[in-house]
């Protein structure tokens, strides 16, 4: 089914369309890839061989379940943010991106003098003092090249949609 | 926040099993459902339910919508507490607003915002700047170290 596979990374129309059926899941049918065939106008095989390709090439992460961390009890989230020297971030960033308690973690701009900081690394954990024994192990590992970080706890979901297309598309 | 609910070991298991890697098949649950020895439809009743409570979010495709053309940041405001309900109002009617979040600090206000067209970003945050009359904190991913969700339900 892969042989001729696709080299671009561009989605076309018919990707459109496919995301744009899919975007709110998999339906929960015996066969939901012919469900999905009948929304886009192709075949099951076409939309089959589409999700592996946009799979391989990363425009689709991943294709499965995603947990609401709230309800598995994982209840305290704090966005752990660390002003980390800009020549150590790279290789201190990779590192704690390997940390099973931290979902996000990313470079991003500082906005001096009122944000200094430059990573940011989400961590979950089921209580505020946990969230506090993980953003410790960071500092440790972050010593000698971080000034200072912070944790910020969320408080509300003000809003959260996972719709990315807004439009059907032509 | 809402409080956790309740899930039997097999509810815990599927969740954690079906992280990635569902089968791109044409009887996918059967395939699934095999995993843990149940039918499919009771695959499929337990995946609905789990959707209906609230236990997963969604389940279907992750989409990078970066590589589909579109842009994505993270944006943050200092909202003033007495204006916080009319300002989460203003930024959260905007479509391309896809996550808002109250967070304990002087920057309170934390939002993502998902564009389908390259430069959109700018003109929604210049127009919650315009209409909240309060500076946006643009905050752009430069580099991702990781994403993905490795907790055990």
């Amino acid at each position: 089914m892969k042989s001729i596979k696709k080299i671009d990374t561009e989605i076309d129309e018919i990707d459109r369309r496919i995301v744009f059926a899919t975007q709110k899941g998999i339906p929960l049918v015996e066969r939901p890839f012919d469900a999905i065939a009948k929304q886009v106008g192709i075949t099951a095989n076409e939309i089959k061989y589409r999700l592996e390709v946009m799979l391989d090439n990363g425009i689709i992460r991943r294709i499965g379940a995603v947990p609401n961390h709230y309800h598995l009890g994982y209840v305290a989230n704090g966005m752990s943010v660390w002003d980390v020297d800009d020549d150590a971030v790279d290789e201190f960033g990779e590192i704690i991106g390997t940390l099973d308690y931290v979902s996000h973690c990313y470079k991003r701009p500082r906005h001096l003098p009122v944000w200094p900081y430059n990573l940011f690394a989400m961590i979950h954990a089921k209580t505020r003092a946990e969230v506090e024994e993980k953003a410790a192990a960071i500092a440790t590992i972050l010593e000698g090249v971080c000034r200072n970080h912070e944790i910020l706890y969320s408080t509300r979901i003000l809003k959260k949609t996972g719709l990315r297309l807004f439009n059907t598309p032509k | 926040m809402s409080k956790p609910a309740e899930y039997d070991v097999l509810d815990r298991q599927i969740i954690n099993a079906l992280h990635g890697g569902f089968p791109i098949v044409d009887e996918p649950y059967v395939e699934i459902a095999s995993w843990f020895n149940i039918g499919s439809q009771e695959l499929i009743e337990r995946l609905d339910n789990l959707l209906k409570s609230g236990a997963l979010t969604r389940f279907g495709p992750l989409f990078n919508s970066q590589r589909m053309g579109g842009e994505v940041t993270l944006a943050a405001l200092c909202v003033p507490e007495h204006r916080y309900d009319e300002i989460a109002e203003i930024v959260n009617s905007y479509r391309q607003v896809a996550h808002n979040y109250q967070r304990e600090h002087a920057f309170n206000m934390w939002f993502v915002i998902c564009t389908e067209v390259p430069g959109e970003i700018k003109k929604v945050i210049q127009a919650i700047e315009d209409e909240t009359g309060l500076k946006v904190y643009d905050c752009p991913k430069e580099r991702e170290y990781f994403i993905g969700l490795r907790l055990q339900a």
